[in-house]
């Protein structure tokens, strides 16, 4: 009884543990120095020296932040558009478009929009955005088109207008699946965002190029692993979000 | 009520009529740049053209905008994209010659946004018609290989030589063909290495329940390593296993350049092929296994006589999605020193030249885009074949 208990709790204390080694790392990293220093050569600096690895790490989750809730507005509400029978006509052509825009390589993205709006953290907001959008829209349009018939019936039936329909039932009963889309999103964003230190933008990249340049594995480590950190804590915390709306709307999660 | 001739709309018409009168009215249609790295100066559709050619242009586009703007057939719609995409692609190289001046060899013309967003918006109605039409599997890989042969055409004639691009290409051919087949080879490469061990691998998972949840994590996890830094992070094991095993080097395996980006695309490609393998393998009907097990097949004969051909859709399908993203990102490989269009791209970067970083950009979009045109008609086809064995 009590093993089966400890065995429940053991992956929540796994993260808690997780949770409590980042922010120790980003808040004091000099403490993990003796840990990183046997990776670094020629005494070269263990810590990352050019910027705190707190201030960076926050602008990360901005970045991915700003990114994730522009392409979550558009990308349900384009889901939403091509749902309705006034823009029903468009939801063939908005998947092959969503298919052509997933072939487009996050690199390629960032770096045709520097001419565009120059560098730093603008094209790499675009790059995320582009990319997040994916998913969120496909799993908002999968959520939207996978309505139990008798449900929407009911609610037609009940003399709901089409916009109740659409905030009362349609979206929350869609809640679980456009969060599973969010969640992909953010994890791809989370890792692409480091790319977007290669057109000067303020990320954790940054610390993982100035590790690469300098040939200094401690950099490259310590930028790598703070962002895998973030996005399993993330990724864990949004399923466990979308395993509640999804018991309380009664649908599974995919 | 009278029932006057009501002019009917399309939806999408009216976003690619707006679309292409901002981008042909307002919207500058090639920039000049008295050398590659100055800022670029606007040139108008009529500015960019000879006398007669400009005002053509611009019938063309209007013309092509109002037939997508009615209700028009299917097949109308067709030929306006088709005529439409095919003049700009010709009139382009005709503005690069007409705005060089004579005997100029710094003097960089380039497409700019109006160009693009006319691109775009006869694309966007290609892309709808082509949608509507339905097309079979071959018919689309058909298209593909048209396009892909026009393009070669104007590329071989040398219509397009006095656009900037092409300048930046002639200026680097050897190394773009080499950097090229480095950029396939790594794509391929980790591909086939990552199907060859992550097949049976998934297969060991379907049949191993104890191993799928731990496999699956860890290659979850792996996917959250940014690329950078997992190309990175290899460096050091790499360079360790060149130096202390006998033949590594000689096999061509370094801490920098190409190994650690192959073995990183490789660790990426893991995931999609064993979660497909997972997934199609237990989506085979059980009817199925339970008939071949009647039929007295062993174990071997069962997976590949009935699972693996049954499966085969959905392995497809991850392979698609592994073979989109490494050609994505093989362009990282070259911050590392492992080759690739990245090449072109970070330089251009560096030397604030869009024109090399298009010169990178655009070769990998390409690929990227008909890998994934075709691998989707594969994976169609061999799912309606599945259907037509199964029924």
């Amino acid at each position: 009884m009590k093993e089966a208990g400890l065995k429940a709790w053991f992956p929540s204390l796994l993260r808690l543990a997780l949770v409590v080694l980042l922010i120790a790392f980003v808040t004091n990293p000099g403490w993990f120095e003796p840990l990183l220093k046997p990776l670094t050569e020629n005494n070269a600096p263990v810590i990352y020296n050019q910027g705190s690895l707190l201030t960076l790490t926050l602008l990360h989750l901005r970045t991915v932040l700003i990114a994730t809730v522009a392409a979550t507005i558009v990308g349900v509400a384009l889901a939403i558009l091509v749902t309705r029978p006034a823009g029903a006509e468009f939801l063939p052509l908005s998947r092959s478009l969503v298919n052509i825009g997933q072939t487009f390589p996050p690199v390629a993205v960032l770096a045709l929009a520097v001419p565009a709006v120059g560098f730093g953290e603008k094209p790499t907001l675009i790059a995320l955005f582009l990319y997040g959008l994916l998913p969120i829209f496909e799993n908002a349009l999968t959520g939207l088109t996978t309505l139990p018939a008798n449900v929407v019936e009911a609610a037609r039936g009940a003399g709901m207008t089409g916009w109740q329909r659409l905030v009362k039932v349609e979206l929350p009963l869609s809640a679980p699946i456009i969060l599973g889309g969010i969640r992909l999103s953010v994890v791809i964003s989370l890792a692409t965002a480091t790319i977007g230190s290669t057109v000067a933008a303020r990320t954790l990249g940054e610390v993982i190029i100035a590790g690469l340049l300098s040939n200094n594995l401690a950099f490259i480590l310590q930028g790598g692993l703070i962002v895998a950190a973030l996005a399993v804590l993330i990724y864990d915390g949004l399923s466990a979000i979308e395993r509640y709306t999804a018991r309380r709307m009664g649908r599974e999660a995919e | 009520m009278g029932e006057g001739v009501r002019i009917r709309f399309d939806k999408l018409g009216v976003v690619i009529a707006a679309i292409s009168a901002y981008a042909a009215f307002a919207a500058p249609f090639a920039t000049f740049r008295a050398n590659r790295i100055v800022p670029g100066e606007a040139r108008s559709i009529l500015e960019s053209l000879p006398a007669a050619v400009g005002p053509l242009l611009m019938a063309i586009v209007v013309a092509a905008a109002l037939i997508a703007l009615l209700k028009t057939p299917l097949a109308l719609r067709l030929a306006a994209s088709v005529v439409a995409l095919a003049a700009l692609a010709l009139l382009i190289g005709v503005a690069g010659s007409f705005l060089t001046p004579a005997g100029n060899t710094f003097a960089r013309i380039s497409p700019a946004s109006g160009f693009w967003l006319l691109i775009f918006a006869f694309t966007l109605l290609l892309a709808d018609v082509l949608t509507r039409l339905n097309l079979s599997p071959q018919a689309r890989v058909g298209v593909l290989v048209v396009a892909a042969a026009a393009i070669g055409l104007l590329l071989v004639s040398g219509s397009w030589n006095s656009l900037s691009i092409l300048k930046e290409y002639f200026n680097r051919s050897d190394s773009f063909w080499a950097e090229g087949s480095k950029h396939v080879t790594l794509a391929l490469g980790s591909l086939a290495a990552a199907v060859i061990i992550g097949l049976p691998l998934g297969i060991l998972c379907h049949r191993v329940e104890k191993l799928r949840a731990g496999v699956l994590n860890v290659l979850n996890i792996i996917q959250t390593i940014p690329s950078i830094a997992l190309f990175g992070l290899l460096i050091a094991p790499l360079g360790w296993v060149a130096s202390h095993v006998p033949g590594a080097a000689a096999l061509g395996i370094r801490g920098i350049g190409t190994a650690p980006a192959f073995v990183a695309l490789f660790l990426y490609s893991l995931l999609p092929v064993v979660a497909n393998t997972v997934v199609g393998l237990a989506g085979v009907p059980r009817a199925a296994n339970d008939a071949a097990r009647g039929m007295g097949m062993t174990d071997r004969q069962r997976l590949f006589g009935v699972e693996f051909p049954l499966a085969f859709p959905v392995i497809l399908t991850g392979i698609r999605i592994v073979l989109v993203q490494n050609i994505g990102l093989a362009t990282i490989a070259a911050l590392i020193g492992g080759g690739g269009f990245g090449v072109f791209v970070f330089q251009g970067v560096g030397q604030t030249a869009m024109d090399l970083v298009l010169l990178g950009a655009v070769p990998t979009v390409a690929l990227a885009f008909a890998a994934a045109i075709i691998l989707d008609a594969v994976i169609e086809m061999s799912a309606s074949k599945r259907r037509v064995e199964t029924a």
